[in-house]
């Protein structure tokens, strides 16, 4: 579904990712781990299509597609959904209506018809009950004032909504605490199904004690420097990223 | 009555031998120029009483002593007084026979609105369809006057009030806007050509709002309007001015007045949506729309709310005041004003406590974008007698790219120990990570900007009436288009 090939991507001068490669086939969960400033920000930064980043060498395709070609909400729209890091507020709009537009953009896109309020609010009161989220969240305004979990569960939730076909989740375990982290990675694992791939992206190895991964990849200076399967993250845990010293 | 007759034929002759060709007496158009037989020309033709035109003549005389202000940051070109004509009639408006001759550009922006195609034909002024519609306004408005005369309310132009309610309009005309206010609204005293009057009886309450019909009537209003309301004892009216449909208009400069005077416990709320043609992107053409509107909370108890979303317009210069003399009145602005392109807006509110416990609140929420610069103005006053008075004013604005400005200019003036004010004051940026978040879920970069701009400006627009709510947002977003990359 994704394949990235020998991705080179600078913001300025700076050159951050350095020739990454990674195919990523339905139903799998990678996570892709490394140090502060290897890159995995970035990373999830050029697939979602944000601005800023300048792609220098290879090329990124999913479902067959020039994945770069395309702008961010087309990105979206064909189903790439990135959990941000840090969930950004939209004062003044309902979080509810906020999240209609969101879906109806993307059924649209897919040809299918838009939801009025009423068909909205019934699919939102069952992703609700399937996530165990308060109905609370859903009159506020996007994301103002909410605190750091339920910003993540916000996430979480959207990512449900919007039933995207590659989920990316930057560091959606920073600032949790071990409930809100449980409860995030529930939702998580809810939504693993077959069609659906995620990219988990994390500086701890303990979000993957709760969401278990097939692959794990160790990002290190913008590159991949060692896969494995979910054994390589306890032993990176065990050693520190100090081991890839050598590695690097 | 004879008098006048000869002044309009004395004008006419006159302006027969200056420009050599025949203007017919039925000609409902005054010649070029402004001087007093201008100004007595309109009246003449309005066949107004005599103490009107004294009124008028007074305004001008006061009008010819007086300079344009200059206190607002507006750039604005000398304007020739002398190049324009200031008595035209309605039907001036030019008329097509059918919406494939109207402008596309114009048919565009009106099914972006949703605005239903008998009134799009309206709007435009075709010709055909029109009659129709005049029909259908007509019956509406025999309707709804009808329901109107039951609860004993007046609502009609001026020009009937003048003939129909002398002593009222005598009693109200120029009592809260006085003739030598300002350089604009003494012009508009001389030679106002026509508005809406409107009078609430005591402890009715206005059974619809006043919009239906005046939306339809709008489109045929003049240069220079004139409205005055007035809510007796106990009574409520709720006055929508405006239309979220572009206006294109040939006259470049609109100084318009409205008054409005609420009694002992009685509430006006007055909403405008304002979308005259702002010029080009170049900023060419474009309406100057110089207005002057003041409520006079005159009895204990009342209240006036102006709510007002400003999107049109080359330059924008309107305080809508509260002047809050009864004990416990209140005064209420609500503003959302867009600059885009080269627009320019210097609007806000003044407050001017007299009465003791009178409140207001300023609510205003300037946009700019493209190379637009948006000001707020405001003045808060507590005179030494409004013991416990209180005022509260929140002044946002929001910033979309980097080549337009937004600039606050309060100004606080307390007279009295016990008063309190407040004034808060925010600038931000629409940020690339809100964009970016909106994008990443799905919408579209104008969809994303809209979203944003109709969150920053929802404490305003909550306060509309609901029928304009949501046309409303939509012009928000129709004014801001082209200024996201």
């Amino acid at each position: 579904m994704l394949e990235i090939k020998n991705l080179h991507a600078r913001v300025g001068d700076n050159e951050i990712l350095k020739g990454i490669s990674l195919t990523v086939n339905p139903g799998e969960v990678h996570a892709i781990m490394g140090p502060n400033g290897s890159g995995k920000s970035t990373l999830a930064s050029v697939l979602s299509g944000r601005d800023g980043y300048e792609v220098t060498e290879g090329s990124v395709t999913y479902l067959g597609q020039d994945l770069l070609a395309l702008d961010a909400d087309v990105r979206a729209r064909e189903g790439v959904f990135l959990a941000f890091q840090y969930p950004v507020e939209i004062p003044g709009v309902n979080n509810m209506y906020f999240l209609r537009a969101a879906v109806n953009s993307v059924r649209k896109h897919r040809g299918e018809p838009e939801l009025d309020a009423g068909q909205f609010l019934k699919t939102v009161r069952q992703t609700l009950k399937l996530l165990d989220l308060r109905e609370d969240l859903l009159n506020r305004a996007v994301n103002v004032g909410f605190s750091g979990g339920e910003k993540k569960r916000n996430e979480i939730f959207q990512l449900a909504l919007l039933n995207p076909k590659l989920a990316i989740l930057d560091e959606t375990d920073s600032g949790l605490d071990i409930d809100a982290l449980r409860q995030v990675s529930d939702g998580v694992n809810k939504l693993r199904s077959p069609d659906r791939a995620f990219v988990l992206i994390t500086h701890y190895q303990r979000l993957l004690d709760y969401i278990v991964p097939d692959h794990v990849h160790v990002l290190s200076q913008g590159k991949i420097v060692m896969s494995g399967d979910k054994s390589l993250a306890k032993e990176l845990e065990k050693s520190g990223y100090a081991m890839l010293g050598d590695a690097a | 009555m004879s008098a006048a007759l000869d002044t309009v034929r004395a004008v006419a002759d006159n302006s027969q031998y200056k420009y050599g060709f025949f203007t017919d007496i039925e000609s409902e158009t005054a010649p070029i120029g402004l001087n007093e037989d201008t100004v007595r020309f309109i009246s003449a033709k309005k066949g107004e009483p005599g103490w009107l035109l004294e009124w008028r003549l007074a305004a001008f005389r006061a009008w010819l002593t007086m300079t344009p202000p200059n206190w607002a940051k507006l750039k604005i070109d000398p304007i020739d007084y002398q190049a324009s004509t200031y008595y035209s009639a309605p039907k001036a408006k030019p008329t097509v026979s059918s919406l494939d001759e109207v402008d596309p550009e114009l048919l565009k922006t009106y099914a972006k609105l949703g605005i239903p195609l008998k009134e799009q034909e309206m709007l435009a002024g075709v010709r055909n369809i029109a009659v129709d519609a005049v029909f259908d306004s007509v019956s509406v408005a025999t309707t709804f006057k009808g329901k109107l005369a039951e609860e004993g309310i007046i609502f009609c132009s001026m020009g009937e009030a003048i003939k129909e309610h002398p002593e009222l309009v005598r009693r109200y005309l120029g009592s809260v806007v006085p003739t030598t206010d300002n350089y604009f609204a003494a012009l508009n005293a001389a030679v106002y050509s026509d508005g809406s009057f409107v009078y609430i009886p005591k402890g009715v309450r206005c059974p619809m709002e006043l919009s239906t019909y005046f939306r339809i009537n709008a489109a045929n209003s003049g240069q220079f309007e004139r409205t005055l309301i007035v809510a007796d004892e106990g009574s409520y009216v709720s006055y929508l001015e405006g239309c979220t449909a572009p206006q294109r208009d040939e006259n470049q400069l609109h100084a318009a007045v409205v008054e409005l005077v609420t009694m002992k416990d009685a509430q006006i709320k007055y909403s405008t949506v304002q979308n005259w043609y702002p010029g080009d992107a170049e900023g060419k053409g474009g309406i100057y729309n110089f207005v002057t509107k003041r409520g006079d909370c005159r009895g204990a108890n009342s209240k006036i709310s102006w709510t007002q979303v400003e999107t049109g317009s080359a330059i924008t210069w309107k305080y809508p005041s509260c002047v809050l003399t009864g004990d416990n009145s209140v005064g209420e602005f609500y503003s959302v004003a867009i600059v885009n392109n080269r627009q320019q807006a210097d609007t806000g509110s003044k407050m001017i406590h007299i009465g003791k416990n009178t409140k207001s609140t300023i609510i205003s929420k300037g946009i700019s974008a493209g190379r637009g610069q948006g000001t707020y103005r405001g003045q808060v006053k507590v005179l030494p007698k409004a013991n416990g008075a209180r005022n509260f004013t929140q002044c946002d604005s929001l910033l979309i790219g980097d080549q337009c400005g937004a600039h606050t200019v309060p100004y606080i003036d307390v007279y009295n120990r016990t008063a309190r004010v407040e004034h808060e004051a925010t600038t931000s940026k629409v940020s690339e990570d809100q964009m970016f978040y909106c994008q990443q879920r799905g919408l579209s970069a104008e969809d994303a900007l809209s979203l944003i701009v109709n969150g920053f400006a929802k404490e305003v627009l909550k306060e509309l009436p609901m029928e304009f709510a949501v046309e409303a947002q939509k012009l928000l977003a129709i004014s801001l288009e082209g200024s996201v990359g």
